[in-house]
Protein backbone atom coordinates (compact mmCIF):
# COMPACT_ATOMS: atom_id res chain seq x y z
CA UNK A 1 0.00 0.00 0.00
CA UNK A 2 2.53 2.83 -1.07
CA UNK A 3 1.94 5.80 -3.32
CA UNK A 4 3.81 9.11 -3.63
CA UNK A 5 2.06 12.11 -2.73
CA UNK A 6 2.89 15.84 -1.69
CA UNK A 7 4.24 15.89 1.63
CA UNK A 8 2.09 18.15 3.40
CA UNK A 9 -1.78 19.06 3.19
CA UNK A 10 -3.38 16.83 0.82
CA UNK A 11 -1.48 13.92 1.74
CA UNK A 12 -4.57 11.27 0.90
CA UNK A 13 -4.32 12.37 -2.61
CA UNK A 14 -2.65 9.57 -4.33
CA UNK A 15 -0.13 11.52 -7.44
CA UNK A 16 1.04 8.28 -8.75
CA UNK A 17 3.76 8.76 -11.73
CA UNK A 18 3.74 11.74 -11.78
CA UNK A 19 7.52 12.09 -11.33
CA UNK A 20 6.81 15.50 -8.95
CA UNK A 21 9.66 14.54 -6.62
CA UNK A 22 10.87 17.41 -5.26
CA UNK A 23 8.64 18.39 -1.84
CA UNK A 24 7.37 14.56 -1.84
CA UNK A 25 7.44 11.92 1.06
CA UNK A 26 6.54 8.18 0.69
CA UNK A 27 2.95 7.25 2.77
CA UNK A 28 3.87 3.63 4.31
CA UNK A 29 0.57 3.23 5.80
CA UNK A 30 -2.83 4.86 7.01
CA UNK A 31 -3.84 4.60 10.61
CA UNK A 32 -7.59 3.86 10.54
CA UNK A 33 -7.66 3.95 6.86
CA UNK A 34 -8.50 7.48 6.70
CA UNK A 35 -4.75 9.24 8.24
CA UNK A 36 -1.97 8.57 5.62
CA UNK A 37 1.20 8.66 7.74
CA UNK A 38 4.76 9.66 5.73
CA UNK A 39 6.81 7.36 6.49
CA UNK A 40 10.15 8.12 3.89
CA UNK A 41 10.84 11.29 3.49
CA UNK A 42 13.59 13.53 1.92
CA UNK A 43 16.11 14.01 4.57
CA UNK A 44 16.40 17.85 6.11
CA UNK A 45 18.92 20.13 4.87
CA UNK A 46 20.57 20.77 7.63
CA UNK A 47 21.56 17.28 8.09
CA UNK A 48 23.79 17.95 5.13
CA UNK A 49 24.18 14.57 3.59
CA UNK A 50 24.49 12.41 6.61
CA UNK A 51 21.13 10.98 6.00
CA UNK A 52 19.90 10.65 2.54
CA UNK A 53 16.07 10.00 3.63
CA UNK A 54 14.50 10.10 7.20
CA UNK A 55 13.04 7.11 7.68
CA UNK A 56 10.21 5.90 10.66
CA UNK A 57 10.98 3.39 12.72
CA UNK A 58 7.78 1.57 11.38
CA UNK A 59 9.56 0.90 8.63
CA UNK A 60 11.97 -1.80 10.78
CA UNK A 61 9.18 -3.36 12.14
CA UNK A 62 7.70 -7.32 11.31
CA UNK A 63 4.68 -6.57 9.81
CA UNK A 64 2.29 -8.54 12.62
CA UNK A 65 3.52 -5.42 15.03
CA UNK A 66 3.22 -2.99 11.56
CA UNK A 67 -0.51 -4.17 11.71
CA UNK A 68 -0.92 -3.50 15.58
CA UNK A 69 -0.50 0.34 14.38
CA UNK A 70 -2.66 0.90 11.69
CA UNK A 71 -5.78 0.53 13.46
CA UNK A 72 -6.82 2.51 16.70
CA UNK A 73 -8.55 -0.33 18.06
CA UNK A 74 -5.55 -3.06 17.89
CA UNK A 75 -3.01 -0.36 19.31
CA UNK A 76 -2.81 -0.82 23.07
CA UNK A 77 -1.60 2.55 23.13
CA UNK A 78 -5.00 3.74 22.97
CA UNK A 79 -5.94 2.52 26.10
CA UNK A 80 -3.73 4.89 27.57
CA UNK A 81 -5.14 7.95 25.45
CA UNK A 82 -8.75 7.00 27.18
CA UNK A 83 -7.50 7.23 30.26
CA UNK A 84 -5.54 10.41 29.83
CA UNK A 85 -9.10 11.83 27.65
CA UNK A 86 -10.58 11.50 31.08
CA UNK A 87 -8.11 13.10 33.03
CA UNK A 88 -7.86 16.22 30.80
CA UNK A 89 -11.73 16.34 31.70
CA UNK A 90 -10.58 16.29 35.26
CA UNK A 91 -10.20 19.15 38.02
CA UNK A 92 -6.76 19.19 39.26
CA UNK A 93 -4.75 20.99 41.82
CA UNK A 94 -5.76 23.72 44.09
CA UNK A 95 -7.50 26.26 41.41
CA UNK A 96 -10.19 23.07 40.72
CA UNK A 97 -9.89 23.83 36.45
CA UNK A 98 -9.07 20.92 34.17
CA UNK A 99 -7.55 20.57 31.28
CA UNK A 100 -10.63 21.07 29.01
CA UNK A 101 -11.46 24.53 31.26
CA UNK A 102 -8.94 26.34 29.56
CA UNK A 103 -7.99 24.34 25.99
CA UNK A 104 -11.56 22.92 25.17
CA UNK A 105 -11.69 19.76 22.88
CA UNK A 106 -8.47 18.46 22.98
CA UNK A 107 -8.56 17.00 19.25
CA UNK A 108 -9.14 21.12 18.29
CA UNK A 109 -7.51 22.92 20.62
CA UNK A 110 -3.91 20.66 19.97
CA UNK A 111 -4.40 20.36 16.32
CA UNK A 112 -0.70 20.32 15.57
CA UNK A 113 1.08 21.04 18.65
CA UNK A 114 3.09 17.36 18.97
CA UNK A 115 4.39 18.19 15.38
CA UNK A 116 5.87 21.91 16.49
CA UNK A 117 7.81 20.61 20.25
CA UNK A 118 10.00 21.00 21.50
CA UNK A 119 10.34 24.42 20.75
CA UNK A 120 10.88 27.84 22.34
CA UNK A 121 8.44 29.62 25.08
CA UNK A 122 9.46 33.35 24.98
CA UNK A 123 8.10 34.17 28.13
CA UNK A 124 10.32 31.26 30.11
CA UNK A 125 12.97 31.92 27.64
CA UNK A 126 13.83 28.23 27.52
CA UNK A 127 13.78 25.25 24.94
CA UNK A 128 10.13 23.70 26.22
CA UNK A 129 9.19 19.97 25.71
CA UNK A 130 5.32 19.19 25.52
CA UNK A 131 6.34 17.13 29.04
CA UNK A 132 7.55 20.37 30.29
CA UNK A 133 4.39 22.42 29.11
CA UNK A 134 2.04 20.11 30.79
CA UNK A 135 4.39 20.01 34.22
CA UNK A 136 4.16 23.79 33.52
CA UNK A 137 0.11 24.18 33.10
CA UNK A 138 0.09 21.83 36.28
CA UNK A 139 1.93 23.45 38.99
CA UNK A 140 1.94 27.23 37.66
CA UNK A 141 -1.93 27.42 36.27
CA UNK A 142 -3.66 24.13 37.94
CA UNK A 143 -1.90 24.34 41.25
CA UNK A 144 -1.09 21.01 40.81
CA UNK A 145 1.48 18.90 41.81
CA UNK A 146 4.39 18.05 38.45
CA UNK A 147 4.05 14.72 36.86
CA UNK A 148 6.97 12.18 36.84
CA UNK A 149 8.60 13.55 33.72
CA UNK A 150 8.57 10.14 32.11
CA UNK A 151 5.77 8.55 34.08
CA UNK A 152 2.81 6.26 33.30
CA UNK A 153 0.69 10.12 33.48
CA UNK A 154 2.97 11.79 31.88
CA UNK A 155 3.25 9.52 28.90
CA UNK A 156 -0.82 9.06 28.32
CA UNK A 157 -0.84 12.75 28.78
CA UNK A 158 1.69 13.14 25.89
CA UNK A 159 -0.05 10.48 23.91
CA UNK A 160 -3.49 12.26 24.14
CA UNK A 161 -2.04 15.60 22.79
CA UNK A 162 -0.40 13.83 19.99
CA UNK A 163 -3.40 12.37 18.41
CA UNK A 164 -4.78 15.49 16.80
CA UNK A 165 -1.34 15.58 14.96
CA UNK A 166 -1.48 12.78 13.25
CA UNK A 167 -0.12 12.66 9.86
CA UNK A 168 0.56 16.29 10.09
CA UNK A 169 4.51 16.59 9.61
CA UNK A 170 7.11 16.88 11.96
CA UNK A 171 8.34 20.79 11.58
CA UNK A 172 10.55 21.43 14.58
CA UNK A 173 12.64 24.85 14.28
CA UNK A 174 16.37 24.81 15.12
CA UNK A 175 16.85 28.47 14.56
CA UNK A 176 16.66 31.45 16.20
CA UNK A 177 16.70 31.49 19.83
CA UNK A 178 16.67 27.53 20.07
CA UNK A 179 19.81 26.87 17.99
CA UNK A 180 22.51 27.35 20.99
CA UNK A 181 20.56 24.52 22.15
CA UNK A 182 19.96 22.81 18.96
CA UNK A 183 24.21 22.63 18.73
CA UNK A 184 24.08 21.42 22.61
CA UNK A 185 21.88 18.70 21.30
CA UNK A 186 23.93 17.56 18.16
CA UNK A 187 26.93 17.53 19.80
CA UNK A 188 25.55 15.17 22.08
CA UNK A 189 24.47 12.64 19.34
CA UNK A 190 27.96 12.86 17.87
CA UNK A 191 29.63 12.09 21.44
CA UNK A 192 30.38 8.31 22.31
CA UNK A 193 28.96 7.98 26.10
CA UNK A 194 29.88 4.79 28.28
CA UNK A 195 32.35 1.79 28.21
CA UNK A 196 31.23 0.77 24.80
CA UNK A 197 32.15 3.78 23.67
CA UNK A 198 28.42 4.12 21.50
CA UNK A 199 27.14 7.46 19.93
CA UNK A 200 23.58 7.69 19.06
CA UNK A 201 25.03 8.36 15.24
CA UNK A 202 27.44 4.91 16.15
CA UNK A 203 23.87 2.63 15.93
CA UNK A 204 21.17 5.20 14.22
CA UNK A 205 23.30 7.17 11.63
CA UNK A 206 26.24 4.50 11.08
CA UNK A 207 24.37 1.66 10.78
CA UNK A 208 20.49 1.72 10.55
CA UNK A 209 18.67 -1.18 8.82
CA UNK A 210 21.49 -3.54 10.07
CA UNK A 211 21.30 -5.89 13.24
CA UNK A 212 22.54 -5.40 16.76
CA UNK A 213 22.22 -8.62 18.43
CA UNK A 214 18.32 -9.47 17.53
CA UNK A 215 17.71 -5.60 16.94
CA UNK A 216 16.65 -4.90 13.63
CA UNK A 217 18.29 -0.77 14.25
CA UNK A 218 16.30 2.04 13.01
CA UNK A 219 17.33 5.56 12.58
CA UNK A 220 16.02 6.48 16.08
CA UNK A 221 13.25 8.89 15.00
CA UNK A 222 11.26 10.12 17.71
CA UNK A 223 7.82 11.26 15.50
CA UNK A 224 6.05 7.82 16.81
CA UNK A 225 6.85 8.76 20.51
CA UNK A 226 5.64 8.08 23.05
CA UNK A 227 5.01 4.78 21.91
CA UNK A 228 3.54 1.25 23.49
CA UNK A 229 6.27 -1.17 23.60
CA UNK A 230 5.47 -4.59 23.44
CA UNK A 231 8.18 -5.65 25.43
CA UNK A 232 6.57 -3.29 28.47
CA UNK A 233 3.53 -3.56 27.61
CA UNK A 234 3.15 0.17 28.47
CA UNK A 235 3.96 3.58 27.09
CA UNK A 236 7.71 4.89 26.60
CA UNK A 237 8.47 8.48 26.46
CA UNK A 238 11.23 9.67 24.40
CA UNK A 239 13.25 10.54 27.52
CA UNK A 240 12.15 7.10 28.68
CA UNK A 241 14.07 5.45 25.55
CA UNK A 242 17.30 7.65 25.23
CA UNK A 243 17.49 6.69 29.05
CA UNK A 244 17.59 2.95 27.83
CA UNK A 245 19.50 4.11 24.83
CA UNK A 246 22.35 5.85 27.07
CA UNK A 247 22.23 2.74 29.51
CA UNK A 248 22.88 0.52 27.11
CA UNK A 249 26.24 2.06 26.15
CA UNK A 250 27.09 1.67 29.39
CA UNK A 251 27.18 5.19 30.65
CA UNK A 252 25.51 7.00 33.60
CA UNK A 253 22.10 7.99 32.19
CA UNK A 254 21.47 11.48 32.06
CA UNK A 255 17.79 12.38 33.94
CA UNK A 256 14.60 12.87 31.97
CA UNK A 257 13.90 16.44 31.62
CA UNK A 258 17.56 17.25 32.11
CA UNK A 259 18.88 19.73 29.82
CA UNK A 260 21.00 17.24 28.42
CA UNK A 261 18.08 15.10 26.96
CA UNK A 262 15.77 18.77 25.99
CA UNK A 263 18.50 19.58 23.95
CA UNK A 264 18.78 15.79 22.79
CA UNK A 265 15.41 15.63 21.79
CA UNK A 266 14.95 19.05 20.17
CA UNK A 267 18.08 17.57 18.13
CA UNK A 268 16.95 14.44 17.08
CA UNK A 269 13.14 15.55 16.29
CA UNK A 270 14.69 17.60 14.19
CA UNK A 271 16.24 14.58 12.12
CA UNK A 272 12.80 13.86 11.45
CA UNK A 273 10.97 16.79 10.13
CA UNK A 274 8.73 15.93 7.73
CA UNK A 275 7.55 12.53 8.70
CA UNK A 276 4.73 12.53 9.84
CA UNK A 277 3.39 12.16 14.00
CA UNK A 278 2.71 8.94 14.50
CA UNK A 279 2.53 9.11 18.00
CA UNK A 280 1.20 6.87 19.97
CA UNK A 281 3.18 4.03 17.79
CA UNK A 282 3.61 0.24 18.52
CA UNK A 283 7.00 -1.26 19.01
CA UNK A 284 8.59 -4.34 19.85
CA UNK B 1 32.75 -11.38 32.67
CA UNK B 2 35.57 -13.56 34.47
CA UNK B 3 34.49 -16.76 35.65
CA UNK B 4 35.72 -18.77 38.82
CA UNK B 5 36.12 -22.26 38.51
CA UNK B 6 33.60 -22.52 40.94
CA UNK B 7 30.84 -20.85 38.77
CA UNK B 8 31.99 -22.67 35.61
CA UNK B 9 31.18 -25.68 37.72
CA UNK B 10 27.51 -24.06 38.44
CA UNK B 11 27.24 -23.21 35.25
CA UNK B 12 27.12 -26.36 34.16
CA UNK B 13 25.12 -27.94 36.44
CA UNK B 14 22.37 -25.54 35.13
CA UNK B 15 23.36 -26.38 31.76
CA UNK B 16 22.17 -29.93 32.16
CA UNK B 17 19.28 -28.90 33.75
CA UNK B 18 18.30 -26.66 31.30
CA UNK B 19 18.70 -29.87 28.99
CA UNK B 20 15.49 -31.50 31.06
CA UNK B 21 13.23 -29.12 30.89
CA UNK B 22 11.96 -29.07 27.47
CA UNK B 23 10.45 -32.66 28.74
CA UNK B 24 8.88 -31.60 31.39
CA UNK B 25 7.50 -28.77 28.88
CA UNK B 26 6.16 -31.54 26.81
CA UNK B 27 5.20 -33.72 29.12
CA UNK B 28 2.71 -30.77 30.42
CA UNK B 29 1.94 -30.02 27.10
CA UNK B 30 0.44 -34.07 27.09
CA UNK B 31 -1.12 -33.31 30.38
CA UNK B 32 -3.08 -30.69 29.18
CA UNK B 33 -4.23 -32.77 25.75
CA UNK B 34 -4.87 -35.87 27.29
CA UNK B 35 -7.19 -33.62 29.58
CA UNK B 36 -9.06 -31.94 26.42
CA UNK B 37 -9.34 -35.15 24.55
CA UNK B 38 -9.87 -37.45 26.75
CA UNK B 39 -7.12 -39.74 24.91
CA UNK B 40 -8.56 -39.58 21.74
CA UNK B 41 -6.65 -39.43 18.87
CA UNK B 42 -5.74 -36.14 17.13
CA UNK B 43 -5.83 -35.77 13.04
CA UNK B 44 -4.84 -33.23 10.94
CA UNK B 45 -6.42 -30.71 8.58
CA UNK B 46 -9.44 -28.95 8.70
CA UNK B 47 -8.09 -26.36 11.21
CA UNK B 48 -5.55 -23.37 10.87
CA UNK B 49 -2.93 -21.94 12.94
CA UNK B 50 -1.77 -18.57 12.01
CA UNK B 51 1.17 -16.66 14.04
CA UNK B 52 4.18 -14.86 12.76
CA UNK B 53 7.49 -17.23 12.14
CA UNK B 54 9.46 -14.62 14.16
CA UNK B 55 7.98 -12.92 17.07
CA UNK B 56 9.93 -9.27 17.92
CA UNK B 57 8.72 -9.98 21.35
CA UNK B 58 7.27 -12.83 22.88
CA UNK B 59 5.58 -11.00 25.35
CA UNK B 60 2.62 -9.91 22.70
CA UNK B 61 2.04 -12.44 19.80
CA UNK B 62 -0.15 -12.48 17.74
CA UNK B 63 -2.24 -16.02 17.41
CA UNK B 64 -5.38 -16.94 14.86
CA UNK B 65 -6.96 -19.72 15.23
CA UNK B 66 -9.61 -21.46 12.61
CA UNK B 67 -11.40 -24.68 12.31
CA UNK B 68 -14.60 -24.38 10.92
CA UNK B 69 -17.08 -26.92 11.99
CA UNK B 70 -15.42 -27.08 15.84
CA UNK B 71 -17.11 -26.89 18.89
CA UNK B 72 -14.10 -25.57 21.18
CA UNK B 73 -10.55 -25.21 20.27
CA UNK B 74 -7.65 -25.33 22.54
CA UNK B 75 -4.43 -23.07 22.48
CA UNK B 76 -1.20 -24.51 23.40
CA UNK B 77 2.38 -22.34 23.95
CA UNK B 78 4.25 -25.95 23.95
CA UNK B 79 7.67 -24.72 25.28
CA UNK B 80 6.14 -22.13 28.33
CA UNK B 81 6.48 -23.04 31.88
CA UNK B 82 2.63 -23.85 32.03
CA UNK B 83 1.78 -24.68 28.15
CA UNK B 84 -1.55 -23.64 28.75
CA UNK B 85 -2.92 -20.31 26.62
CA UNK B 86 -6.63 -20.55 26.60
CA UNK B 87 -9.87 -22.43 25.20
CA UNK B 88 -12.11 -20.87 23.34
CA UNK B 89 -16.00 -22.70 22.66
CA UNK B 90 -18.24 -21.27 20.18
CA UNK B 91 -21.52 -20.78 21.11
CA UNK B 92 -24.81 -21.07 18.98
CA UNK B 93 -24.02 -17.10 17.45
CA UNK B 94 -20.92 -17.94 16.11
CA UNK B 95 -20.94 -16.73 12.77
CA UNK B 96 -17.53 -18.98 12.76
CA UNK B 97 -15.44 -21.18 14.98
CA UNK B 98 -12.04 -19.22 14.20
CA UNK B 99 -10.80 -16.28 16.46
CA UNK B 100 -7.65 -14.09 17.02
CA UNK B 101 -6.18 -12.82 20.52
CA UNK B 102 -1.88 -12.13 21.88
CA UNK B 103 0.24 -14.71 23.88
CA UNK B 104 3.09 -14.87 25.49
CA UNK B 105 5.72 -17.13 24.76
CA UNK B 106 9.21 -17.75 26.98
CA UNK B 107 11.09 -18.71 23.76
CA UNK B 108 11.35 -20.13 20.34
CA UNK B 109 8.85 -22.53 20.50
CA UNK B 110 5.88 -25.24 18.75
CA UNK B 111 2.23 -23.15 19.40
CA UNK B 112 -0.27 -25.88 18.92
CA UNK B 113 -4.07 -26.07 18.44
CA UNK B 114 -6.50 -28.77 18.56
CA UNK B 115 -9.88 -28.33 17.65
CA UNK B 116 -12.85 -30.61 18.94
CA UNK B 117 -15.59 -31.25 15.76
CA UNK B 118 -18.97 -31.08 16.59
CA UNK B 119 -18.78 -34.81 16.09
CA UNK B 120 -16.20 -35.59 18.91
CA UNK B 121 -13.72 -35.72 16.77
CA UNK B 122 -10.24 -33.92 17.17
CA UNK B 123 -7.40 -32.44 14.18
CA UNK B 124 -4.39 -30.46 15.48
CA UNK B 125 -2.44 -27.55 13.82
CA UNK B 126 1.30 -26.59 14.88
CA UNK B 127 3.71 -24.01 14.15
CA UNK B 128 6.84 -22.69 15.27
CA UNK B 129 7.11 -19.19 16.04
CA UNK B 130 11.13 -18.05 16.74
CA UNK B 131 11.38 -15.53 19.69
CA UNK B 132 14.00 -12.58 18.97
CA UNK B 133 16.01 -11.54 22.25
CA UNK B 134 16.84 -8.08 21.47
CA UNK B 135 19.36 -6.53 22.40
CA UNK B 136 18.06 -3.27 23.32
CA UNK B 137 16.63 -2.64 27.00
CA UNK B 138 15.24 1.28 28.20
CA UNK C 1 -10.19 -4.86 41.85
CA UNK C 2 -7.12 -4.44 39.36
CA UNK C 3 -5.97 -0.68 38.93
CA UNK C 4 -7.77 0.86 36.16
CA UNK C 5 -9.50 -1.80 34.47
CA UNK C 6 -11.23 -0.16 30.90
CA UNK C 7 -13.22 -2.29 28.60
CA UNK C 8 -13.19 -1.55 24.53
CA UNK C 9 -15.27 -3.26 22.00
CA UNK C 10 -15.89 -2.69 18.85
CA UNK C 11 -18.91 -3.65 17.13
CA UNK C 12 -20.80 -2.17 14.27
CA UNK C 13 -23.64 0.00 14.89
CA UNK C 14 -25.95 -2.20 12.26
CA UNK C 15 -25.80 -4.97 10.15
CA UNK C 16 -28.33 -7.04 8.22
CA UNK C 17 -30.04 -10.08 9.70
CA UNK C 18 -28.33 -13.49 9.42
CA UNK C 19 -24.71 -10.81 8.84
CA UNK C 20 -21.63 -12.52 10.11
CA UNK C 21 -20.12 -9.35 11.89
CA UNK C 22 -16.18 -9.13 13.50
CA UNK C 23 -15.75 -8.21 17.10
CA UNK C 24 -12.91 -6.90 18.89
CA UNK C 25 -12.50 -6.74 22.41
CA UNK C 26 -9.58 -4.86 24.66
CA UNK C 27 -9.48 -4.85 27.92
CA UNK C 28 -6.85 -3.21 30.04
CA UNK C 29 -5.53 -5.52 32.58
CA UNK C 30 -1.87 -6.62 33.81
CA UNK C 31 -2.44 -10.60 33.27
CA UNK C 32 0.06 -11.04 35.83
CA UNK C 33 1.15 -14.46 35.14
CA UNK C 34 2.28 -15.64 38.99
CA UNK C 35 5.78 -16.14 37.37
CA UNK C 36 7.65 -12.88 37.42
CA UNK C 37 9.39 -11.89 40.50
CA UNK C 38 9.97 -8.48 42.48
CA UNK C 39 12.65 -6.71 43.13
CA UNK C 40 13.38 -8.50 46.39
CA UNK C 41 12.82 -11.28 44.48
CA UNK C 42 9.77 -12.85 45.45
CA UNK C 43 7.42 -14.58 43.18
CA UNK C 44 4.67 -12.23 42.29
CA UNK C 45 0.77 -13.86 42.86
CA UNK C 46 -0.71 -14.66 39.87
CA UNK C 47 -3.94 -11.76 39.24
CA UNK C 48 -5.41 -12.17 35.60
CA UNK C 49 -8.97 -12.50 33.75
CA UNK C 50 -9.38 -16.26 33.35
CA UNK C 51 -12.86 -16.12 31.71
CA UNK C 52 -14.15 -14.26 28.59
CA UNK C 53 -18.01 -14.09 27.37
CA UNK C 54 -19.62 -12.57 24.73
CA UNK C 55 -23.86 -12.98 24.79
CA UNK C 56 -26.38 -11.74 21.98
CA UNK C 57 -29.69 -11.76 23.44
CA UNK C 58 -28.95 -14.01 25.49
CA UNK C 59 -27.89 -16.75 23.51
CA UNK C 60 -24.10 -17.21 23.76
CA UNK C 61 -21.09 -16.29 21.21
CA UNK C 62 -18.09 -17.15 22.36
CA UNK C 63 -16.75 -18.19 25.60
CA UNK C 64 -13.11 -18.61 26.70
CA UNK C 65 -10.94 -19.73 29.35
CA UNK C 66 -7.58 -17.58 29.49
CA UNK C 67 -4.77 -18.52 31.55
CA UNK C 68 -1.30 -16.64 31.93
CA UNK C 69 -0.02 -16.78 28.84
CA UNK C 70 -2.02 -14.57 27.32
CA UNK C 71 -0.79 -11.17 26.65
CA UNK C 72 -1.06 -8.35 29.52
CA UNK C 73 -4.38 -5.93 27.82
CA UNK C 74 -6.34 -9.21 26.44
CA UNK C 75 -7.47 -8.37 22.72
CA UNK C 76 -9.93 -10.79 21.44
CA UNK C 77 -11.40 -10.85 18.14
CA UNK C 78 -14.21 -13.16 16.78
CA UNK C 79 -17.82 -13.50 14.60
CA UNK C 80 -20.72 -13.52 15.77
CA UNK C 81 -24.25 -13.88 13.80
CA UNK C 82 -26.98 -11.18 14.48
CA UNK C 83 -30.46 -12.75 13.68
CA UNK C 84 -31.95 -9.76 15.58
CA UNK C 85 -31.74 -6.26 16.73
CA UNK C 86 -30.66 -6.69 20.18
CA UNK C 87 -27.63 -6.29 22.73
CA UNK C 88 -23.98 -7.61 22.68
CA UNK C 89 -22.94 -8.39 26.17
CA UNK C 90 -19.25 -8.98 27.03
CA UNK C 91 -17.88 -10.08 30.83
CA UNK C 92 -14.65 -10.63 31.90
CA UNK C 93 -14.04 -12.45 35.18
CA UNK C 94 -11.02 -11.27 36.97
CA UNK C 95 -8.97 -14.12 39.95
CA UNK C 96 -9.91 -11.72 42.53
CA UNK C 97 -13.70 -11.59 42.17
CA UNK C 98 -14.21 -8.93 40.10
CA UNK C 99 -16.59 -8.91 36.56
CA UNK C 100 -16.12 -5.93 34.31
CA UNK C 101 -18.70 -5.73 31.60
CA UNK C 102 -20.09 -3.67 28.35
CA UNK C 103 -22.82 -4.14 26.10
CA UNK C 104 -23.36 -2.87 22.94
CA UNK C 105 -26.46 -2.48 21.20
CA UNK C 106 -27.16 -3.13 17.18
CA UNK C 107 -29.67 -2.40 14.54
CA UNK C 108 -30.59 -5.10 12.37
CA UNK C 109 -32.61 -4.44 8.98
Amino acid sequence: MKMTVLKSAIAGLALVATGVMAEEGTVGFEINGDIPIVTRVPAAAHLDGALSEAISGWEYRDSSTQAMQMDDFDNPAMLAVEQAAEVWNTAMGTVGKSCADCHGDVNESMIGIRATYPKWNEKAGEVRTLAMQVNNCLTENMGAEAWKYDGADMAAMEALISIPSRGMPVNVAIDGPVASVWEQGKEMYYTRYGQLELSCASCHELNYDNLIRADHLSQGQINAFPVYRLKDTGLVTTHGRFKGCVRDTRAETFAAGSPEFVALELYVASRGNGLSVEAPAVRP
Amino acid sequence: MNLTRRETVLLAAGASVAVMVPFRAFADAAENIAAFTGGAAVGEGGITLTAPEIAENGNTVPVDVDAPGAVEIMVLAVGNPNPAVGTFKFGPLAAAQMASTRIRLSKTQNVMAIAKMADGSFVQATKEVKVTIGGCGG
Amino acid sequence: MADNVTPRVRVPRDAKAGEAITIKTLISHQMESGQRKDGDGNLIPRSIINRFTCDFNGQNVIDITMEPAISTNPYFEFQSLVPESGTFTFTWYDDDGSVYTDTKDIAVS
